[in-house]
């Protein structure tokens, strides 16, 4: 019933709209098209092919696709899906017609014959690769990779001619000596094999491989010693080169895992390796700074794009705060038991879990990923960064200087060093130790929250997001050996790229096991990490 | 702090003036005896009937406190804090669940005489070699003690030799249980994965579903709890006892004066792995399932809260412990669950904080004003 009206509905709006669109050239052609025998058709397609009009090429391809619909009352052209209970889900492609659903019954689907089809990709080609959008013409290009024919040689050389896009005239090229592969010309094969060798596009492998398919008996069906000699030189350089790749993504990867793991080991490297207190809460206080970004988002869900400049320092204020009440409520009184800090730290964390679970709903919360955090930078077909680990790599680097300075360079950092060094002359000399302290156990804590923004756009946000990161962070911290912030640095990329190097040859859960137990034994054989510090009063 | 601990610790009391000690173990086999008579022989009408349900859950609470027995024998005599003894107990629990598993023989989902039922969901074909011979009670329960033993051993003695002590050996202890949390996990190990071990059917020949065989259990667990009570009072108050103590309080000046401290450490601390894992083989059949959940590091760390709460170094203050906060999760898992774990975080502040020798330092502290 519901439906009947609906077309009802698109039936009549779609009247009003012939006579209002009556003098749009694209509808007098869509008409024409209509009315075409399919003998007239083609010339009929050349006619639109050769209209300055977007439009005309949405048309042609779906008439490629079969997805044009002609309907039966009144001839007029309709781009349509097949919709899952037999029914038509309609589009206008003049854009006159709001897209509706509507009984299969009343349309007549345009048949295409081969001739056609070879016309239609021909023509959307030529539409394609004459549109003023590179990525619209490198998309072009590659459509015709998937189905090469030797007719779209001219297209090509004449986009050959045009393109001042470096990439799509590279791929220009692809084509082109794809379609000589087939050629019978011993040289002409040759000379493309060469302009192919080392390409990474799949296809080209696949290609090639083909070059060197055999028959039942197991013989090469390429005869020609020499072109066979060359099209395996020709696979080994993609494969080599595509090996280079895998590499350098591999490690890129590890290097994106060692920035998350730098990121929330290092507050952990402050409180534990400088102050010596175990917070068993770092992870917790991690998970805070990641729901702030959630409720940061919140609150201004009309400027996505800004709420993480936003998120960091609110994070940051968020952690740190919770970390100088912790301090002070509870680690002050534990000072010199570290075992017992540990224990009541952990309680903390437990309230903290537990806190975020009945505020926030057990459940994972989803926090948005900016526009200009979103997409990856396609640098070739096999190798992609991501550019939300590019830029967390490049905000835990930052992160990592500015305490670096922090520590090294403003007063505060001196009187943290003179604690962490020898706390009775820190206080002769009148620094206020118990503030620094404060200070210190807030630092880290807020450097936590900041790690909590970054997570939040990798990992899912919820209560037990920092228990999977606190154990890993204990791990970087004595790995890189206690109280030294660049074994730290070290310590978190090393064990980023090592455990991304083993995934592929172990399994992502396996890997983590032998990280694991690589570090246990690593920390018996030494105590006291990569990098020691070295004459500490203890 | 050294100090402190040597001149009120119980170590200094005479064998027969081990008071709450033995009015526990006492209390202990009292429980035993009444809750057996009143499980057994008085009818369910009766008031005075005990439930299945609650000698379950009782012997559950006396595995803990074996456990929880095994970490105050190492923190609280030897000073080392393992964040990782729930694998341990965890490993010999998965011994029993192993020779359980066995004893259902064709009487599993898919009747395969051999292969328990994950392996043949798996499309295994034969049985793994580590799980022959847990067809045999005794291999089985050799093995209870044997593989956490076994472990603890390659663990201390590479750890206590390159004197890693302290925070860094929680941590490695927690890392080490965490590692196994996650190969437990994977199905490729052979221990049924996420799921574990479970569905058993008898022990012994005897059927897990009988009240008789849950108050042989539960009686079982309270014998395991005084021998290991004995064991640990022995050792403790023996010379080597001393040894542990001076290790604790002052790790650098024995070994100076000549003790072989790694070993002494490695063996107190192979002996608490093994009390550990009887534990977990008296844990499994009294629940009915093992999963890799046991090994999760919050377990190992709550369970070290239990000997804090009771009070370290004393032995029964860690049994007192056990039972108490294991009764407070039961009743807070069933009446207020959202609360458990505030609850549960705020012992941990609290006790460290306001009851540095736990509930049994309270009442110390009682007796000597009085």
């Amino acid at each position: 019933m519901l439906r009947l009206i609906v077309g009802l509905v698109l039936a009549c709006s779609i009247n009003n709209m012939v006579l209002a669109g009556g003098d749009d050239s694209l509808a007098v052609r869509l008409d024409a098209l209509a009315a075409a025998k399919l003998s007239k058709m083609p010339a009929q397609i050349d006619l639109l092919a050769g209209m300055d009009d977007p439009r005309a090429a949405v048309v042609l391809q779906a008439l490629l696709d079969g997805q044009l619909y002609a309907r039966k009352s009144d001839k007029r052209l309709f781009i349509a899906t097949p919709a899952a209970d037999k029914s038509l889900l309609l589009t206008d492609p003049l854009g006159l017609v709001q897209p509706g659903a509507a009984k299969k019954n009343e349309f007549k689907r345009i048949a295409v014959n081969n001739r056609m089809r070879s016309q239609l990709r021909y023509a959307i080609a030529r539409a394609n690769l004459q549109s003023p959008d590179p990525l619209q013409r490198q998309a072009a290009v590659l459509r015709l990779l998937d189905d090469l024919d030797p007719a779209v040689l001219v297209l090509l050389d004449e986009a050959a001619e045009d393109e001042s896009d470096e990439g799509v005239l590279g791929l220009v090229y692809i084509a082109r000596g794809m379609i000589a592969l087939d050629s019978d010309d011993r040289l002409e094969k040759m000379a493309a094999i060469e302009l192919l060798s080392g390409n990474l596009q799949p296809l080209v492998k696949n290609r090639l491989q083909q070059v060197l398919a055999r028959d039942d008996n197991g013989d090469l069906l390429e005869t020609d010693a020499v072109i066979v000699k060359k099209a395996r030189v020709a696979l080994a350089a993609i494969d080599s080169k595509a090996g280079v790749y895998k590499f350098l993504e591999t490690t890129f990867f590890g290097l994106s895992l060692g920035s998350v793991l730098l990121l929330s080991a290092i507050g952990l490297a402050i409180t534990f390796g400088v102050m010596g207190v175990i917070n068993m809460a770092h992870g917790e206080l991690i998970m805070l700074g990641a729901y702030t970004t959630y409720v940061v988002q919140l609150m201004m869900p009309d400027h996505l794009e800004y709420s993480l400049l936003v998120a960091v320092p609110a994070a940051f204020l968020v952690s740190g705060l919770v970390g100088v009440a912790i301090e002070r409520g509870i680690i002050q009184f534990l000072y010199g038991r570290p075992l017992e800090t540990l224990l009541a730290t952990f309680g903390v964390s437990l309230i903290l879990q537990q806190a975020v679970r009945s505020i926030f709903s057990p459940l994972n919360r989803s926090v948005a990923t900016p526009e200009w955090m979103s997409g990856a930078l396609q640098i070739n077909p096999v190798f992609a960064l991501t550019y939300n680990r590019m830029y967390i790599l490049v905000f835990a680097l930052i992160v990592f200087v500015l305490l670096l300075l922090l520590l090294k360079k403003t007063t505060l950092g001196l009187q943290f060093r003179a604690v962490a060094q020898n706390r009775a002359m820190a206080r002769a000399m009148g620094i206020r130790s118990q503030w620094v302290d404060a200070m210190t156990f807030g630092l880290g804590s807020g450097i936590a929250g900041i790690a909590g923004v970054a997570l939040s756009q990798l990992t899912n946000v919820g209560p037990n997001l920092g228990q999977a990161y606190i154990i890993d962070s204990f791990m970087v911290v004595v790995f890189g050996g206690v109280g030294n912030l660049w074994g730290t640095l070290v310590s978190a990329f090393s064990l980023g790229v090592a455990s991304k190097f083993v995934e592929p040859m172990a399994g992502a859960v396996l890997a983590k096991i032998l990280i694991l137990v690589f570090i246990i034994l690593f920390i018996q054989k030494n105590p006291r990490g990569l990098f020691p510090q070295q004459g500490r009063a203890e | 702090m050294a100090s402190h601990y040597v001149q009120s610790n119980p170590l200094f009391v005479k064998f027969a003036d081990d008071k709450w000690g033995n009015i526990l173990l006492i209390a202990i086999l009292l429980t035993t005896v009444i809750v057996a008579v009143g499980n057994l022989l008085v009818p369910p009408e009766s008031p005075f009937h005990v439930s299945t349900y609650m000698v379950t859950l009782l012997g559950k609470y006396l595995a803990f406190a074996l456990l929880a027995l095994s970490v105050d024998l190492i923190w609280g005599y030897a000073g080392i804090l393992s964040l990782g003894h729930g694998a341990f107990f965890a490993l010999g629990g998965y011994a029993m669940g192993m020779y359980l598993m066995r004893q259902i023989g064709d009487r599993g989902v898919y009747g395969n005489p051999d292969l328990p039922d994950f392996m043949v969901f798996l499309d295994w074909h034969e049985l793994p070699w580590y799980w022959s011979g847990f067809e045999s009670f005794g291999y089985a329960m050799l093995m209870v003690v044997l593989v956490p033993g076994l472990l603890a051993f390659i663990f201390g003695w590479l750890a206590f030799r390159s004197r890693v002590t302290g925070v860094y050996l929680s941590i490695i202890t927690q890392a080490l249980t965490y590692a196994l949390l996650l190969a437990f996990f994977r199905n490729e190990m052979g221990f049924g994965g996420n799921n574990g071990l479970t569905d058993f059917k008898d022990i012994l020949g005897y059927s897990l579903q009988s009240d008789a065989t849950r108050i042989a259990l539960f009686a079982a667990s309270a014998a395991a709890l005084v021998l290991g009570y004995l064991l640990c009072r022995w050792i403790t108050r023996s010379k080597l006892g001393r040894v542990l103590i001076a290790i604790r309080d002052a790790e650098d000046r024995t070994r100076f004066v000549g003790y072989k401290v790694e070993s002494y450490k490695l063996f107190v601390f192979v002996l608490s792995a093994a009390l550990a894992g009887v534990a977990g083989a008296l844990y499994v059949p009294q629940v009915g399932i093992i999963n890799p959940g046991e090994f999760s590091p919050l377990n190992s760390i709550e369970l070290v809260i239990w000997v804090a709460v009771g009070g370290r170094a004393t032995l029964f203050g860690a049994i007192v412990g056990a039972l108490l906060i294991n009764y407070c999760k039961t009743w807070f898992t069933g009446a207020l669950p959202e609360l458990w774990l505030f609850f549960l975080g705020a012992i941990f502040v609290l006790s460290t904080m306001f009851l540095p020798r736990g509930i049994v330092g309270l009442l110390h502290r009682k007796g000597e004003s009085s």
